[in-house]
């Protein structure tokens, strides 16, 4: 009789059993003692893997925030106030609702706005031509809406406009994750505050030359007048190398600004139409410039 | 013509691009003087000049009028004569808007001292440390295109000293013309200056190395070069790019530059004919850096020529004066076809690192398509330092900067062969030179 089959069945399960005794010893003496609460709080997280909250996906952030006393420095712009909320319950701490931010293109130069004077065919990449030369116009500091913000946005929420060549952010999708602020090349695109109804006031130009310059290069770049500083009274407008800048935190959004600035660089963003009241002097000039 | 059977050439890849050397019976003519020249204080390698004048001053032909910003940089010098206009940002080659210094021109008043005869002068009497401390003060830079200062090549860090000296007389871009006719004409001056060189550094031992299509550079040179002891000329085989340094040096020495090396680490310095003669005129003539040979050339340009050009004259004066700008001109090329930069506008300076001006038709100028990769491996096979182009470009496209560090992207020499034989035209270089551009970034941040 061949007794093959039969030694190699003994023989396998012995080892077998063998393995078993041995990896149970092993698994018991280097077990892991993982803090329960971090696959809580990773399940409360949006899974989005955005990056957003400045750790390197979502599990990171959960383990953070388990170790962490506070929530003041931690904050998920992907699942928001609720988000944070959730996680505060499992940890058992209190959280502070912040108010929530949205990006904005700072830069107007569509193509209406800022002729072509030069033709550029090569890699579609803004970091690329931001490295070659100043881009296809005379401003050197503008959108050249090769779209880098468009990739690196996770939610959408980021296209641009055929129409003007500039990139358009989408206010029910923006998660303020601040992906494209990182991705822009040319630094336009910043995290303000979202505002009630989503009302903002920006100044939408990156501009630092002097004012005949940029305003040679691009009909709506702000010029450095300094208008709006002086009819401003919450003393929100800051001028920095020609380039007014509105602090989101000190504006009021009395729009102001908006009416006395000769370019229309700044910006005013779902407001109701304003009722024709302005002072004549400023309509005319508007007027005028265009 | 047996001997040129077996041209020194660099071991690996290389590609050969037809040569277009249109304009190279042409003699190097003097430009006319414009009325207005911009000069940037950021000619060179290394931190920006310091402008020392101010509007309204009143500045003769090779006067300082910008201090070295630091040990790796250099003065720049008046051109011309006149009065300053204005210090402020002007356009230049990089694409951006830089500092420049705006001389209005007044006639042709150059500073005492300067020997501006053709009159050659053989006998070196500076000595080792007085001919360094002299090119740094001239602002001499290399004038291949990189525009190191040349004091800091000439000055080896502790422990390590030169053997041999080269000269690139190679000019393998096509179209340009610039160094070949300059060896030509000025062939005298050429080695008068590779021997100060020489001094500087302490060697007996220069070669110069010429690719096999200036014969007449090569004739005229090995003449020449009979009287100078030490100096010899060596031809080269036809190949790009056999200028560049690292390649040079193998061809000529067998010596192999080790990765993330200098030349100096295995006893070489390299320097352009161009700035040979640069050094001929500021030690032997006293005169600086204010003048540059640069090629105006282009297939249809009426009259495609060598120019001694004064530096921060506009480009747009150098194409009227080679015949104007042609119809349907498509780009203007800061450089030769390979390694040259577009310009975004003609009214950018001429400064030291401009080697030629080539016009391409639009036509011809245009890029094609980028296809999807098919793996055909051309671009890693022809690659002379051995890199795979396909693979950088992922690897960055992608953000993985660290392993593009690891697959060497820091050695890459940006000549453009990978992207000249792409059959599906993808953007090889531009990537790698983005990586490049990054990776330098946050090493800085790093140190």
């Amino acid at each position: 009789m061949n007794f093959t089959i039969f030694y190699t069945i003994i023989s396998l399960s012995s080892l077998g059993i063998l393995a078993g005794v041995i990896l149970y010893f092993v698994a018991k003496k280097f077990k892991v003692i993982e803090d329960p609460r971090i696959d809580e709080v990773n399940e409360a997280l949006p899974a989005a893997n955005c990056g957003g909250c400045g750790y390197p996906g979502c599990r990171s952030f959960a383990e953070a925030c388990v170790k962490a006393t506070d929530l003041d420095n931690l904050f998920c712009p992907v699942g928001g106030n609720k988000g944070m909320n959730d996680v505060a319950k499992i940890l058992g701490i209190e959280v502070v609702e912040k108010e929530a931010m949205l990006a904005v293109v700072r830069c107007n130069g569509s193509y209406k706005n800022r002729p072509r004077t030069n033709i550029y065919d090569g890699t579609t990449s803004c970091k690329i031509v931001h490295n070659l030369y100043s881009g296809e116009t005379g401003c050197s500091f503008g959108c050249l809406g090769l779209g880098d913000c468009v990739k690196s946005c996770k939610f959408d929420a980021i296209y641009i406009d055929e129409e003007t060549g500039l990139p358009v952010v989408d206010e029910e999708k923006c998660v303020s994750c601040g992906a494209c602020v990182k991705a822009c090349p040319r630094l336009l695109i910043e995290l303000r505050l979202k505002g009630k109804a989503n009302r903002r006031i920006f100044v939408c130009c990156s501009n630092t030359e002097k004012g005949g310059i940029a305003r040679k290069n691009c009909v709506a770049a702000c010029i450095g007048c300094g208008k709006c500083v002086e009819v401003c009274p919450f003393g929100a407008i800051e001028m920095r190398e020609n380039l007014a800048y509105i602090d989101y935190k000190k504006c009021k959004l009395c729009r102001k600004c908006v009416s006395a600035c000769p370019t229309k660089a700044i910006y005013e963003i779902n407001f109701p139409p304003k009722k024709p009241k302005i002072e004549p002097t400023a309509e005319i000039k508007m007027e005028e410039t265009n | 013509m047996s001997g040129y059977k077996e041209l020194k050439t660099f071991p690996k890849g290389g590609i050969h691009p037809e040569g277009h050397k249109i304009s190279a019976d042409k003699a190097i003519e003097l430009l006319k003087m414009p009325e207005i020249v911009s000069i940037p204080v950021s000619q060179h390698l290394g931190a920006p000049a310091k402008p020392i004048v101010v509007a309204n001053d009143i500045v003769k032909v090779g006067q300082v009028i910008a201090e070295s910003g630091g040990y790796v940089s250099t003065n720049i010098h008046a051109s011309v004569s006149g009065v300053v206009s204005k210090i402020d940002k002007v356009m230049d080659a990089s694409g951006y808007k830089r500092l420049a210094i705006t001389i209005k021109i007044d006639g042709d008043d150059w500073l005492e001292g300067i020997d501006t005869s053709l009159d050659i002068k053989k006998k070196i009497t500076l000595s080792k440390e007085e001919i360094i401390s002299k090119l740094q003060k001239d602002g001499i830079v290399g004038l291949g295109g990189a525009t190191f200062p040349i004091h800091v090549k000439l000055s080896p860090p502790e422990g390590k000293v030169a053997d041999i000296l080269l000269i690139n007389g190679v000019e393998c871009e096509p179209f340009l013309t610039a160094d070949h006719r300059l060896m030509l004409e000025k062939g005298e001056e050429v080695l008068i200056g590779t021997q100060i060189i020489m001094q500087a550094l302490g060697v007996s031992k220069a070669l110069i190395g010429i690719e096999a299509n200036k014969l007449d550079a090569i004739e005229h040179l090995s003449n020449l070069a009979k009287n100078y002891s030490g100096i010899s000329v060596v031809v080269l085989k036809v190949q790009y790019p056999q200028g560049a340094e690292k390649q040079l040096i193998e061809a000529l020495t067998n010596r192999q530059v080790p990765i993330g090396g200098l030349p100096i680490d295995v006893g070489v310095v390299v320097q352009n004919v161009g700035t040979a003669f640069a050094v001929y005129e500021s030690v032997q003539k006293n005169k600086p850096l204010v003048e540059r040979v640069v090629t105006v050339t282009g297939k249809n340009l009426k009259n495609p020529s060598n120019f001694l050009v004064r530096l921060g004259i506009p480009v747009s004066n150098l194409i009227k004066a080679a015949g104007g700008l042609p119809d349907q001109t498509g780009k203007i090329v800061s450089g030769g076809p390979m390694m040259g930069k577009a310009l975004n506008t003609p009214d950018v300076p001429v400064t030291k690192g401009t080697s030629g001006i080539l016009l391409i038709s639009e036509n011809e100028s245009m890029r094609g398509e980028v296809l999807n990769c098919i793996r055909c491996a051309k671009c890693a096979w022809h690659c002379p330092l051995g890199l795979e182009p396909y693979l950088l470009m992922n690897l960055v496209e992608k953000g993985f900067y660290d392993q593009a560090q690891q697959e060497q992207i820091l050695n890459c020499c940006e000549c453009g062969t990978c992207g000249f034989t792409c059959p599906a035209d993808r953007p090889l270089l531009d990537y790698i030179r983005l990586g490049k551009s990054i990776i330098n970034q946050k090493l800085r941040e790093k140190s």
